[in-house]
Formats: structure tokens, C-alpha cells, sequence
């Protein structure tokens, strides 16, 4: 039972990257596009995250409750020591998601939006930022549980040139998503052309963050590059990467969205697989070469196998309804306004 | 501010902010969908506008009530680790089902507020509903899971080992039912006086009075019977809190002393060092038979317990107080607009009637903050009663009181701008709805 819970968890903070991600790469596009074009955009990236944009955050949801009954010495030892990366994740969390509702459901649109609009576009960046500086801590070998004075413990466990590059490599996976995402979204041939362009040019902003991690990573003494290529299926995910974000480039040109949305999300499943492939089931690696492992740290045996039914049992309720609400929102299109 | 304190006072302004939203989050869609409902069914525009008009609120409530419960579950790892650790694995299961029920509901928001005209009506009303029961199942699992702090079970302590766990007996704690159900009935009176309050107000300022009658109708009488129903669920939380808190019912009563036939106190200043209590009215033998049926059982008193193992008595004295004369004041004026509906129905329209609401706008939510003190508070020093104390639980890194002064920041800025919002809801609606008159649509 415990693989079943894992496999949730995996495919939880996949789905979170992926549809949170592209929810946050809304944001961070919107702050990265002229001011002529923002009104356009910003009206299709509602239209299309609108309907599925409370639901996409409840993957974090899943993943945190995984985390804390399932594996609570996980959750907390990140707990303790993330705290402050923590924190300002959720101060993004936070304004992010209520500067969304207010700038589309206040009443009158006037300059209150000049509020809503810099807190959504700013906590759109702050979040994923912070969510790439906690899973590259995670990660790293920071975390020292030696640690007695509070930088060793509280800020260094996290503050690196590694956790910042992956930190920013996150932020621009996000628009990266996002980007993919509206050209799908858009209606005419100009819009098309605006987003594509968009789109291939994050691709080369990816890739220079990706280079970024890596040139950190090795600064550092991280050995990222003998996790992803000591095995097989490592490679073998890297390389598959590669091919389809070559295949997505050429591919921009032509009207095939729903391709391209699924080469996206195809690459960056295999980015996070290459990088939990190599050292699972460990999930924290700690100062001193000691790791909490998925195996060994889980909860009772009672514990795990009800956490697996009841995930099982919510998935039945839920991954239809979210198919069937995706679905209908994606056939049909046109007023979707909520006024 | 030491950092035990600050854990203490973020919890606190976390769940006391949260508890509000996730009220109304988990009330307003019963109201929203009677609204569409009598939309359907007699095709007045006014139906329409008044579910319109409320699904945006329900909008804004559930994204903040959403947020701010997802700090909360960061924030039990972030203050407790140490409780989380070893609570997590037992008490996760209602967490894990409530993910679920969130889920649900989120997905069915979805439908719900994009849905206009895109599906069959009355798919498109069940899907408010679905709103309506899965944000109800998700505040009953949480409150389960709360409940197991003030009555752990599903695991043997043995040598501070946590042995043998079950989570379903921890779900299904003997607290569960008592506090899930005093605490859903109080979201349906706490956000029914509320928003009835609102659209009083709005009836009585004479703008879009159509509308607003029949917003305020649907409110107060959710409002109204729910007002009815909860002593009888506050008098299931007396006795089972008399069994198996005695320690916090004698802190919600100051009650100091052991007795045969004890009074009720009502009111009073408790003074902790003299163990009485000053200017109380007392009804003689009435706190026995609150707690235990029998108007001559004893009621254990303070004395019972060591002084490290009693909670703030003040607090939770007034806390109580509060609550139970807040949800009186609410019944009377529940008993008066039933008597209206039925019988004299010029009090139900007349200007005293509106303005008595008016005033009762907030009783309820202070109600509710104060029961939730009486609830928390009553229960230190233990974060799991009987088994771990909070000052055990609280995390080693320092500069709590930092975070615990963002978070207020981010709070009250939070509550500024939804009030401000909610505002401009109420006053736009004149000009955003043309609700004079009772015309029908086909």
C-alpha cells in the first residue's frame, strides 16, 4: 500500500507543477508582456484558467496531508528547518489567490485593480520561486540537523546558488507551461502569433535556467549531474525531454495545441522524474550524507493502508469530475464569463 | 514576545480568521442555491439576481476561506512540528478525506460559477448544491479532527511511545458528533444573521427593497431555525464536555469548588486567588443538571486538578459567557420572527423587526469566536488532552513573533479588503440588478 500512497504523492506534485504551475505562468507572463497586449491576454488567461483555477491548488492540499500522515517525520523535519522559504511561499499562496477572486469579482472595476493586478502578478513569481527553493533544499543536502545556531539551521539549510537557480528554473517552467497553454486558448490569427512567439522564446529562457542549475550544482559540489545520468531511466527521461521540446519548437508554427500541451506537460513529467528517479525512495537528503527515505520513514502500517483507501476512494470522486469539468469548459467555448 | 506565545497568538489569528471565512464559505451556498431554486421554479428575475449577487460573495468567501486553510495546513508543521509528528498519523484521516470533500467542492464551484447556460439548469443548480454539501463535509471532518484533541483515541500511549494506531476510532473520536454538529449549526446561524443584517439594513435604507426582502427572507429564516435547534446541541456539548473535560467545563463555569448540586453561574468576575466568583447570578442546583441530567449529581470543580494542569479560567469564563448570551439574544429574536412568519404578519415587514437584525448582525461570528475559545483555550495546557502538552509541541526555531507579526499584517489587511469588497457587492446592487418589481421570465 505504501507505493500506492507514493504514487499519489508523485503524481499530486506532478499535477500541482503542471496545472499550478501553468496557473502561476499566467501571472508571470502577464508581467512579462507590453502593456498594449496585457488587457488581451490577461481576458484569455482568465477565460481559461477561470473555471479550473480553485481546483488546481488543491494538489498542494494533497500533497501536504500525504506528507503529514503518511510520512510525518518528512513533513516535519521540512517543517522545522524550511520554515522561512515556507512562509514566504505562503505569503504568495495567499495573495495570489485572493487578488485573483478580487480583480474578477469585485463589483466595480476601477482603481482598486491597480491593486489587485501587482499582487497577482508579483505573488504569481514569489510562489513557484519559492516552491523550486524548497524542493531544491530538499534535495541538496543543506538541511544540517546538527545545526545549532540559527543560520546554519534556519537559512542556510536553504539559502544556496543551487536552491536560486532551481528556484528561478521553476519560475520559468511556469511560463514556459503557461505560455504553451494559451496558444491553444486563442481564438485569432493574431493572437496565435503573439503567443507562439511568447512561447518560443520562453523556450530559450528555460533552457538558460536549466543551464543555470546545472553550473550551480556544480559550484557548489552538488552532484546533479551523476543523479541524472548514473542510471538508465534517468538518461532515458532526459533525453526524451529533449526530443519533444525540439519536436514542441518545430511544431509552434502549426495549429496543433493540443499536441503541443501534451509535449509540454510530457517534458516536464520527465524532468521531475529524472529528478526523483535517482535517489528514490529517498526524499530528503541531509547534511552529513544521512537521508529520510519514503520506505523508512513512513507512518504505521494502519496508518498508511487507510491513507491509501481513502486516496483511492477521493480519486474515484474526484478525477472524473475534473475530466468532465476540463472537458466542458474546453468544448465549449465562448461566454464564459461568471457576471 | 517569547516564541511559545507568538506560536500561540498565530495559531490563534490564523483559525479565528479562517473559522469566519470557511463559515460563510460553507453556508452561503444553501442560500445561494434556495435562491436559484425559487428561480427555477417560479421564473422571478429577482431569483436570479439574488443567486447571482450571492455566488460572487460565495466566490470571494471560498477563495479566502480556501487560502487561509491552506496556511493553517502548513501552519500546524510550521508551529507544531512537534505535535505533527506524532498527532499526523493518527488524526490525518478526516484531514485526508477532508482533502477530498475540499476537492469536490472546488471542482463543483467551477461548474457552479462558469456553468450559466452551458448546461441543463437543474445540473447546473445541483452543482451548487454540491458546493453546498461537500464544503458541510469538509468543515464536519475538520472539526472531527479537532475533536480529537480534546478526546484522543485510535492509539495506545504507552512510554511516550504513539502504539497500535487506528485512525478510523481516531475519526471517530467520542467528541466528534457533539463538537461537528454544535459547530455546523453555529455557521448556519453566525452567516444567517449576518447576511440577513446586511440586506435589513439595506430594506431599511430603502435601496433595491424588492431584492433585498427576498435575500433577507431566505437568510433570516435559515438563520432562524438553526438559532432554534442550537441549545439543543449546546446542551449534547455540555454533558459530553462535563464527562470528558471536566477540567474545561469547570473553567467555562468558575466553577472552583467540588460539589453536590452545584449552581449555575451566570456572568461574574473569577478571581482566581481567592477561588470565587464576584457579581454572578446563580441559579441553585441548575449546573448539575446541565452536566449530567440529575439536579443532585456532584460536578468535579477546579480543586480537582493541579494548578499546571488547569486552563485560564478568566477567559474561558467570559468566552463562554459571551457565546451563550450572544446565541440567547439570537433565539429571542429567532422566536420573534417565527411568531411573525406565522402569525402576525405585519411584524415580519415592520422597521423594529429590520433593525432588531440589524443589531444582530455580528452577534453571531463573536459567538462563534467565542465558543472556539471556550473550545481551544479550555484545553491547555494540552495540545492533545491528557497526552502532550502545547509548550511540548511548539517549534525550536526562533523569531515566532516575526512571523506571527506578518501573518497578523496579512490578516487584517485581508479582512479590510474583503470587507471593502463586500461592500461594493451590496451597494453596486442597484445598478448591477434591475430587481423592482416580481416580473417573470419564460
Amino acid at each position: 500500500m505504501v507505493y500506492v500512497v507514493i504514487i499519489f504523492l508523485w503524481t499530486a506534485i506532478l499535477l500541482y507543477i503542471l496545472l499550478g504551475g501553468a496557473d502561476f505562468g499566467a501571472g508571470i507572463i502577464e508581467l512579462f508582456t507590453s502593456r498594449a497586449n496585457r488587457p488581451r491576454m490577461r481576458k484569455k488567461m482568465y477565460e481559461a484558467i477561470g473555471p479550473v483555477w480553485e481546483a488546481n491548488h488543491m494538489w498542494l492540499i494533497i500533497v501536504i496531508v500525504i506528507l503529514f500522515v503518511g510520512f510525518p517525520k518528512i513533513y516535519t523535519t521540512v517543517s522545522i528547518y524550511l520554515h522561512i522559504p515556507l512562509v514566504c511561499m505562503l505569503m504568495g499562496i495567499i495573495a495570489r489567490g485572493t487578488a485573483f477572486v478580487f480583480r474578477n469579482y469585485d463589483a466595480v472595476k476601477d482603481d482598486m485593480q491597480k491593486v489587485y493586478t501587482p499582487i497577482f502578478v508579483i505573488s504569481s513569481v514569489v510562489t513557484p520561486f519559492f516552491l523550486g527553493i524548497i524542493a531544491a533544499s530538499a534535495v541538496s543536502g543543506q538541511i544540517d540537523l546538527q545545526a545549532r545556531d540559527f543560520l546554519s539551521a534556519y537559512v542556510f539549510s536553504w539559502l544556496s546558488w543551487f536552491s536560486v537557480t532551481v528556484g528561478i528554473f521553476t519560475v520559468t517552467i511556469c511560463a514556459y507551461l503557461a505560455n504553451v497553454f494559451i496558444i491553444g486558448e486563442a481564438e485569432d490569427e493574431q493572437d496565435r502569433q503573439l503567443f507562439t512567439r511568447k512561447a518560443r522564446r520562453t523556450i530559450f529562457v528555460v533552457m538558460a535556467a536549466g543551464g543555470l542549475v546545472f553550473l550551480a550544482a556544480h559550484s557548489e559540489g552538488i552532484p546533479l549531474l551523476n543523479w541524472i545520468f548514473s542510471d538508465v531511466p534517468g538518461i532515458i527521461a532526459l533525453i526524451m525531454a529533449t526530443i519533444s521540446l525540439v519536436i514542441t519548437f518545430v511544431l509552434l508554427n502549426r495549429n496543433k495545441p493540443v499536441m503541443l500541451r501534451l509535449l509540454a506537460g510530457f517534458q516536464v513529467t520527465m524532468i521531475l522524474f529524472a529528478a526523483t528517479y535517482s535517489h528514490f525512495p529517498d526524499i530528503i537528503l541531509l547534511k552529513g550524507g544521512d537521508n529520510l527515505s519514503l520506505l523508512t520513514h513512513q507512518g504505521q502500517f494502519k496508518t498508511i493502508e487507510t491513507l491509501g483507501y481513502a486516496l483511492l476512494i477521493g480519486s474515484i470522486f474526484i478525477i472524473p469530475a475534473l475530466v468532465y469539468l476540463i472537458y466542458s469548459f474546453q468544448q465549449k467555448k465562448g461566454n464564459t464569463s461568471a457576471h | 514576545m517569547d516564541d511559545f506565545l507568538a506560536a500561540r497568538l498565530q495559531m490563534a489569528f490564523s483559525l479565528g480568521f479562517h473559522i469566519v471565512f470557511s463559515c460563510i464559505g460553507m453556508v452561503m451556498p444553501f442560500f445561494m442555491c434556495t435562491a436559484h431554486y425559487l428561480w427555477l421554479k417560479r421564473k422571478k428575475a429577482v431569483y436570479l439576481d439574488v443567486t447571482k449577487a450571492w455566488s460572487k460573495g460565495v466566490a470571494i468567501f471560498f477563495a479566502t476561506g480556501a487560502v487561509s486553510g491552506t496556511v493553517l495546513s502548513f501552519e500546524l508543521g510550521l508551529l507544531w512540528p512537534k505535535f505533527m509528528e506524532h498527532a499526523g498519523p493518527i488524526f490525518g484521516m478526516p484531514f485526508s478525506l477532508e482533502g477530498t470533500a475540499f476537492f469536490i467542492e472546488a471542482i463543483a464551484l467551477g461548474f457552479y460559477l462558469y456553468g450559466w447556460n452551458r448546461f441543463h439548469p437543474w445540473f447546473h443548480w445541483f452543482t451548487g448544491v454540491i458546493v453546498g454539501i461537500s464544503g458541510l463535509l469538509s468543515g464536519i471532518l475538520v472539526v472531527a479532527a479537532n475533536a480529537w484533541m480534546n478526546s484522543p483515541a485510535g492509539f495506545d500511549f504507552v512510554n511516550g511511545q504513539y502504539l497500535n494506531i487506528d485512525p478510523m476510532k481516531a475519526m471517530f473520536n467520542e467528541a466528534w458528533f457533539s463538537q461537528a454538529l454544535h459547530m455546523c449549526v453555529a455557521a448556519f446561524v453566525s452567516t444567517g444573521f449576518a447576511v440577513a443584517g446586511v440586506h435589513a439594513l439595506m430594506i431599511l435604507k430603502g435601496k433595491n427593497v424588492n431584492f433585498h426582502r427576498k435575500a433577507f427572507q431566505i437568510a433570516a429564516i435559515f438563520g432562524t431555525v438553526a438559532a432554534c435547534l442550537q441549545p439543543i446541541s449546546g446542551d449534547i456539548s455540555a454533558k459530553d464536555v462535563a464527562q470528558r473535560q471536566p477540567a474545561k467545563l469547570a473553567a467555562m463555569e468558575a466553577h472552583f469548588h467540588t460539589e453536590k448540586g452545584a449552581g449555575l453561574i451566570i456572568g461574574g468576575i473569577p478571581d482566581t486567588a481567592t477561588k470565587t466568583v464576584k457579581y454572578a447570578l446563580k441559579i441553585p442546583k441548575a449546573l448539575s443538571f446541565m452536566a449530567t441530567g440529575d439536579f443532585n449529581a456532584e460536578v468535579k470543580g477546579l480543586d480537582q486538578f493541579a494548578k499546571k494542569d488547569q486552563p485560564p479560567v478568566a477567559v474561558v469564563h467570559y468566552a463562554f459567557q459571551i457565546m451563550v448570551g450572544l446565541g440567547m439574544a439570537m433565539l429571542g429574536l429567532a422566536v420573534i420572527y417565527f411568531i411573525a412568519l406565522i402569525k402576525k404578519k405585519n411584524w415580519a415587514e415592520s422597521k423594529w423587526m429590520l433593525k432588531l437584525f440589524v443589531i444582530a448582525t455580528p452577534m453571531g461570528f463573536l459567538a462563534l469566536e467565542a465558543g472556539w475559545t471556550v473550545t481551544e483555550v479550555g484545553r491547555q495546557p494540552w495540545i492533545i488532552y491528557g497526552v502532550m502538552r502545547t509548550a511540548d509541541a511548539v517549534t525550536p526555531m526562533p523569531g515566532i513573533a516575526y512571523s506571527f507579526y506578518l501573518f497578523t499584517a496579512v490578516y487584517i489587511s485581508l479582512a479590510i479588503i474583503v470587507s471593502l469588497l463586500l461592500f461594493r457587492q451590496i451597494t453596486m446592487v442597484d445598478k448591477l440588478y434591475d430587481s423592482s418589481t416580481d416580473k417573470k421570465i419564460q
